[in-house]
């Protein structure tokens, strides 16, 4: 009894996890870049506007912005309809200003030789960090996305208490309905995520393998 | 530097913690007289037995609920926890030789009540705690002492959709993480669950449009739907039995008799009547009858 129900809630929330974690990643990493984008541009305005977002979102707790995500949009008509979309917009909106530093941190990483000789074959500036710039920087900063990336996965955690049922609302369900098996319901929680870390770590360790730049 | 940084803070919540006061007492009057608790002089009990122990030391720590008005509730700025478990609590220490200022309220929440009656962190819980079989396995309940059922809050335009849990099928229904209510309508009834940490929470969203019920136990439904008569509705017959009992240690017979004894002799005498009509009696609900006892094993 126990055993069925502890695997088919583990299941069920690993799932939840999981989906969040990936779209979160996805728009955290694509914001990220087109924010990392903006902070190393020629033009004065997109530079702030970058800047204003990583002060702003790099310095705001995450349960603030959870609670302005859940809270204040529905207020304004937005999202109305998905706790999943709004914890997705909390959980990116965060994690996208973590992804910009440090790929601008890769970018500065690059030597300024290869944008200097992109351009002079006639690149422009998006073509330039596209196609020269960038590929390198990504592939300097993979520790430290990793890293990124594995706090992403703990800070889904968050979203247990704001109407998701995530790993972490499994728990607290599986504690209210089986106190006597505490042990076995916290540590098959831990299993499950460090199931998750281990493979971005995993996977962090064989792309850097792979591409990694060796110098 | 640190210090006073730390004081202004200290000094800000308190600002908070005032304004909040005033707002509560505003809300609901002050009205509330707190029925007296008779105090056992030098009560006789067996040597070496948890009673006489207790009664000895002149104190006792209860675990009780801090966020559930009505049941057991710490205002804002108050010091003293209100509500019906605790007044519950007063009785037991009562009997005990002990009066209500030397009773240690303890916070417990739904996650810790177990954990904190094993490790001996309090002498027990009443804290709106369901009597079930998976917890008797680990920690002792007696009781109950009150028997309240699972009820939905909607908002008004909602009253006639939605007029029992037959159809909360796929209707997004939000109540407390971890608690039982929750799991109850979506095995029972099909409902899309909506966890959220507090009961308040869950109001906000409910109110917002962004869930189409709220289920938890009627007598917190009820307090909030007093709160918003135009906009909220508690609809429909209890359709759970929850059973709140009193956690003591595992095992510890000879307490639990004498916890029952007490609870029936408050049945007898009125105090228990007193207790509900003096908290949850205040948003409207009857007086029921008091709960029949189970046995203790």
């Amino acid at each position: 009894m126990y055993r069925s129900e502890l695997i088919s809630r583990l299941s069920d929330g690993f799932i939840v996890t999981l989906q969040l974690l990936g779209w979160s990643m996805l728009i955290a990493t694509v914001l990220g870049t087109l924010l990392a984008a903006m902070r190393v541009s020629p033009i004065a305005p997109l530079r702030a506007v970058g800047v204003s977002y990583v002060n702003i979102f790099r310095n705001t707790p995450l349960v603030v912005l959870f609670l302005i995500a859940v809270v204040g949009l529905p207020e304004l008509g937005l999202l109305t309809g998905s706790f999943f979309w709004r914890a997705v917009t909390a959980l990116s909106l965060y994690t996208a200003a973590f992804v910009c530093e440090v790929l601008r941190s890769g970018i500065n990483t690059v030597q300024a030789g290869q944008a200097e000789a992109a351009r002079a074959i006639g690149l422009t500036f998006g073509q330039t960090l596209r196609l020269v710039v960038l590929p390198q920087a990504f592939r300097n900063v993979i520790p430290p996305l990793a890293s990124v990336y594995i706090a992403l996965t703990k800070n889904t955690s968050v979203a247990s208490a704001f109407g998701i049922l995530d790993l972490t609302y499994q728990l607290s369900d599986l504690i209210e309905d089986f106190p006597g098996s505490l042990y076995w319901n916290f540590f098959s929680i831990a299993a499950c995520y460090i199931l998750i870390v281990a493979v971005i770590s995993g996977a962090a360790a064989l792309f850097e393998r792979r591409v990694g730049v060796s110098r | 530097m640190a210090t006073r940084s730390a004081g202004r803070t200290r000094r800000a919540a308190f600002a908070a913690v005032a304004a909040g006061c005033a707002l509560v007492l505003a809300a609901c009057g002050g009205d509330d007289e707190e029925p007296s608790v008779e105090v056992e002089e030098n009560p006789d009990f067996p040597a070496g037995s948890t009673m006489a122990e207790l009664s000895e030391a002149g104190s006792i720590e209860i675990g009780v609920k801090i966020d559930q008005p009505g049941i057991g509730y710490l205002a804002p700025g108050e010091d003293m926890p209100s509500g019906f478990d605790i007044e519950i609590g007063k009785i037991i220490a009562g009997a005990l030789g002990i009066a209500p200022e030397d009773v240690t309220w303890t916070e417990t929440v739904s996650d810790n009540r177990e954990p904190f009656l094993q490790q001996g962190n309090v002498d027990i819980v009443i804290a709106s705690y369901s009597i079930t079989d998976e917890r008797r396995q680990v920690v002792g309940q007696t009781g109950p002492y009150y028997v309240t059922g699972q009820q939905i809050l909607v908002r008004e335009e909602d009253k006639d959709t939605i007029t029992g849990p037959e159809q909360l099928a796929d209707v997004k229904t939000c109540s407390v993480t971890g608690s039982t209510s929750l799991s109850n309508v979506v095995d029972d009834y099909g409902a899309e669950p909506v966890p959220f940490d507090t009961y308040s929470d869950c109001l906000t969203q409910l109110q917002n449009g962004s869930v189409d019920a709220m289920t938890t136990d009627g007598a917190i439904l009820l307090g909030y739907a007093a709160q918003a008569p135009d906009e909220l509705e508690v609809v429909g017959e209890a359709f759970s039995e929850e059973r709140y009992g009193i956690g003591y240690q595992h095992g510890d017979t000879e307490f639990c008799e004498f916890i029952n004894d007490t609870l029936q002799e408050a049945y007898d005498d009125g105090s228990w009547a007193e207790a509900f009509e003096a908290t949850l009696g205040e948003s409207g609900v009857e007086t029921p009858d008091p709960p029949e006892l189970d046995a203790c094993q």
